[in-house]
Order: C-alpha cells, then sequence, then structure tokens
C-alpha cells in the first residue's frame, strides 16, 4: 500500500505546531497503525529528519497507552486501540489525517504525544477503595451478585486511553469517571467511600478544565472497550446521592 | 509518560469539594429547568389544538386560564404564577447552558483539521445554536402574542382567536414559526434524552433506549402539534 499521511508534527510542549506531509510506501495491509508509523519513522531516520513522537507500549489493545485521531475518529474507525487497528481497513492510494487528542487538560507535549496526568489525578481523588492491608479476608465472606460482578467487571475494562475525551465535543471525561464510579459502585468494598468519591473525582475533573456531558454519545462510540453511556447516568445518579446527602 | 511530563508543574489536588459546585450541579439545574419547559410545551400546544373548535371556543379557553384558580386565587394569578415559575426556569437554564457553554470551548481551545461524529444523532449538535434560536423566538413570539400584540394585518389584537388567524394567514409568519419549531423539536428529541440521563435514570440499556424512544416521540408531538395549527390556517381550514 501507499498512503499519504498528514501528520501534527510539535517540536515540544511550548511551540507552535502545524500538520505535515508524508509518503509512505510498502505498507503492508497486515500491519497495525503503529507500525505502519514505524516504516515511516525508519524512512525519516535514513534521510536524518527527526522521527514523529507517538505514545505505545504493549501493542496489544490493553494497555491504554496508545492513542491518535485518526481521519476524526479517536482509534480510527474500527471499535479498537491504535495498536490493534490493521491497515487492511484504509485502502491504497488513501489519505490519513493523524492529529494527537485535542484536549486543554492533555496538553500536547511532542507531536502525537500527549501529557494523560489529569486522569492520574481524577484517579487520586477517589479511583481506589481504602483498607487495612495485611492478610487477604476470606473471599466467601463477602458475596456479590452475579449481575453486579458482571457489571463491575464489564466497565472496569476502562484502560484510561483518553478516547472519550478525544472524541467527546465538549472535552468532558464523563466516560471515564462514570466507569470507575460504576465499578467501584457495584461492589459491596466500594459503598463506604462512595458518596466522597464521586464528588472528589468530579471536583478533580472540573478543576483539570474537562468539559460538561452534554449527553452526545460520541465518547461510547470512540471506546476501545465499549463502556456504555449507562455509566454517566450512574455518575449522575451518584452525584445527586452525594447532593443528598449533604456532600 | 516523557521526561517534559516532569518539568509541567502538577496541578494541585483539589481539597474541600463540594457537590453544589460540579459541572454535573449544573446539568441538574438545567435538566429541572428544562423538564419544567417540557410541560409547559405540551399543555400549550394541547390549548392551541382548540383553534380547531372554532372562534369561540378558543377564546373561551383563552379567557379560562385566567380564570383558574378561582376564587382563592385572584384574576389571572394562576397565569403569573406560571409566569413567575417560568421565567425563573428559564434563567437558570441559559445561565446553566452559557456556564457550560464557556467551558466546554475552554476544554478544547484547539480545534481538529478533521473531525467526524460518530454515535451523535443530528439534533445533539444544534443544541447551543439552536436553543439561542428558540430564545429568540420567543421574544419575538411574545411580542407577537402576549406583550405587544402585533396584528401585521391591521385588525384587531384583543381577540385571540382572530389574532391567530390574522397572523398565520401571512406566509412569512407562518414560515418563522415552523422553522422555529423545527429548532424546537430538535432540541427536545436531544434535551429530553439528555436530562432523563443527566438525573441519573437510565443506569440500564434498556431504559436508555425507552428515553431515547420518549425522547424523540414526545419532539414530533409536541412540534408536530404545534405547526399543525398555523399550515391550516394558511390553507384555508382554519378560518375567520
Amino acid at each position: 500500500m501507499r498512503l499519504t499521511l498528514k501528520i501534527w508534527r510539535q517540536s515540544d510542549a511550548a511551540a507552535a505546531g502545524a500538520m505535515h506531509t508524508y509518503e509512505v510506501d510498502d505498507v503492508s495491509e497486515d500491519m497495525s497503525f503503529l507500525e505502519m508509523l514505524d516504516v515511516l519513522n525508519e524512512q525519516l531516520n535514513a534521510k536524518g529528519e527527526e522521527p514523529i513522537a507517538f505514545d505505545s507500549d504493549c501493542r496489544e489493545g490493553i494497555c491504554g497507552m496508545c492513542g491518535l485521531m485518526i481521519n476524526g475518529e479517536a482509534h480510527g474507525p474500527v471499535t479498537t486501540t491504535t495498536c490493534q487497528l490493521h491497515m487492511r481497513t484504509f485502502s491504497d492510494g488513501e489519505t490519513i489525517t493523524i492529529e494527537p487528542w485535542r484536549s486543554d487538560a492533555f496538553p500536547v507535549l511532542k507531536d502525537l504525544v500527549v501529557d494523560r496526568g489529569s486522569f492520574d489525578r481524577i484517579i487520586q481523588q477517589g479511583g481506589f477503595i481504602s483498607v487495612n492491608t495485611g492478610s487477604a479476608p476470606e473471599a466467601h465472606s463477602v458475596q456479590v451478585p452475579k449481575e453486579a460482578a458482571d457489571r463491575a467487571f464489564d466497565v472496569a475494562t476502562c484502560i484510561g486511553c483518553g478516547a472519550c475525551v478525544a472524541a467527546c465535543p465538549n472535552g468532558s471525561a464523563s466516560l471515564f469517571m462514570g466507569a470507575k464510579i460504576t465499578h467501584l459502585g457495584e461492589l459491596p468494598q466500594g459503598q463506604a467511600e462512595r458518596d466522597i468519591r464521586v464528588v472528589n473525582m468530579v471536583a478533580q475533573h472540573d478543576h483539570e478544565g474537562f468539559g460538561g456531558c452534554t449527553n452526545i454519545g460520541e465518547c461510547a462510540a470512540a471506546c476501545p472497550k465499549e463502556i456504555p453511556l449507562d455509566v454517566i447516568s450512574q455518575l449522575n445518579r451518584d452525584l445527586r446521592t452525594a447532593l443528598r446527602h449533604g456532600h | 509518560m516523557t521526561s517534559v511530563a516532569i518539568q509541567n508543574a502538577t496541578p494541585p489536588l483539589v481539597k474541600g469539594a463540594r457537590a453544589t459546585q460540579s459541572t454535573i450541579f449544573l446539568k441538574i439545574t438545567m435538566a429541572v429547568s428544562g423538564l419544567i419547559f417540557v410541560g409547559f410545551v405540551l399543555a400549550h400546544m394541547y390549548g392551541n389544538l382548540k383553534a380547531f373548535a372554532g372562534h369561540d371556543d378558543f377564546n373561551h379557553y383563552a379567557e379560562h386560564l385566567r380564570t383558574i384558580g378561582e376564587p382563592i386565587l385572584p384574576h389571572a394569578g394562576f397565569l403569573w404564577i406560571a409566569r413567575a415559575v417560568l421565567i425563573l426556569a428559564l434563567v437558570v437554564h441559559v445561565y446553566a447552558a452559557a456556564t457550560l457553554w464557556k467551558r466546554a470551548k475552554r476544554a478544547r481551545t484547539v480545534r481538529y483539521q478533521v473531525k467526524k461524529h460518530t454515535g451523535a444523532i443530528f439534533a445533539s449538535r444544534l443544541m447551543r445554536w439552536g436553543g439561542v434560536t428558540i430564545l429568540l423566538f420567543l421574544v419575538w413570539h411574545l411580542l407577537n402574542f402576549t406583550v405587544g400584540k402585533v396584528n401585521v394585518k391591521g385588525g384587531a389584537t384583543n381577540d385571540p382567536y382572530n389574532l391567530l388567524v390574522d397572523t398565520f394567514d401571512t406566509w412569512w409568519l407562518t414560515i418563522i414559526y415552523l422553522v422555529a419549531m423545527a429548532m424546537l423539536g430538535a432540541h427536545l428529541h436531544h434535551g429530553i434524552w439528555s436530562a432523563t440521563q443527566t438525573l441519573g435514570l437510565t443506569g440500564s440499556e434498556r431504559s436508555r433506549k425507552l428515553a431515547k424512544n420518549t425522547a424523540f416521540t414526545l419532539a414530533v408531538i409536541i412540534a408536530g402539534g404545534f405547526s399543525i395549527v398555523p399550515i391550516f390556517v394558511l390553507f384555508g381550514v382554519i378560518s375567520k
């Protein structure tokens, strides 16, 4: 395959960036999107040009490190992570526009790499349960209904990649927060800190500069882990409950 | 992350957070005020359909709105209570919308070169400018029928039925009205669903689908119900 790539280049966080156009040849349709960028970077290296910076780690769709805006869609046109997106999705001769996640809460560090530390700080504000360390309690002593366990597990698959924020017209991180709120809210261990968790996480979310949710649904459509919009309803409901409890 | 991240000062963690200061609280006020409007437009649309019953029935209905609750309430007492509630709801709704709009703009100051809107219904993309359009129409509508009572045909303005027929016999006034109703329909299509989600009532796939279908149905009933009166006036079915 031969492709034309329009890629955002930005030398560092403070610099002004711009779109640059590259031609890349000999792309196999079995390559992943990131392997295609590796090929381009080898070409750039050979020419003595600065390679394109992008994030990646596991390259098997489970770590949440990679994430690119591809032709206006977070992680591209398939419901998966960028590393699991294959070039067979595209056609020979196609022009592909590649941009970093755009959110003021995810500042661009270089080219396509953004700083998602704001997600870490939201988690620091309540994405955990407080337990004393020591020997693990007997697992059967706390029973969890099957439906609750399944739902908690399904939403716990959120890998924190940030595609929901990237896709959201308001730049909101509600799907990310909702996934964590629902995950812990479904389990007995999550109840003690339930009210304060939602209030603190939402406060940090707002403080980081993420936008408010208007229930459009582009986040759930972009999510590589198919987290449903229901979790945002759960998030809103938990906040309303916390409000009623005087938090 | 890369070494550059270390150079960035870490924003502090928020202390002493309050639920009332959150964006979600703002959205809840927006949802509640919006649902008040839904109740109002449903009742208003129903009242307008009285135009099909003719001059006397329509005017009798209009007069009755002023006598609801008498003698416990004074004349037009109920009407003024309703107006006060609606004005308050409007202030809350517009304030919350403007605040969230400004926030959303600040959340993405560098825009995408290419952006698709996978997963979004068209109506959801019209909410903000559509809301502004509805607000402008509301000003015009009140000037036309309530505060100013403008009769472009120069006829009587103290006769609600005749003012209605004279107004919608004028093609361009009917066009303005129909465009506004299309905007209202779109606003309700997304808004009703969005309100249920914001209030946390759609925590399952089943309830989400029910809320979306209800929103669409109500939007069609309300916008359609409003629209048939001017259309039937323009085509002479409803006449003086």
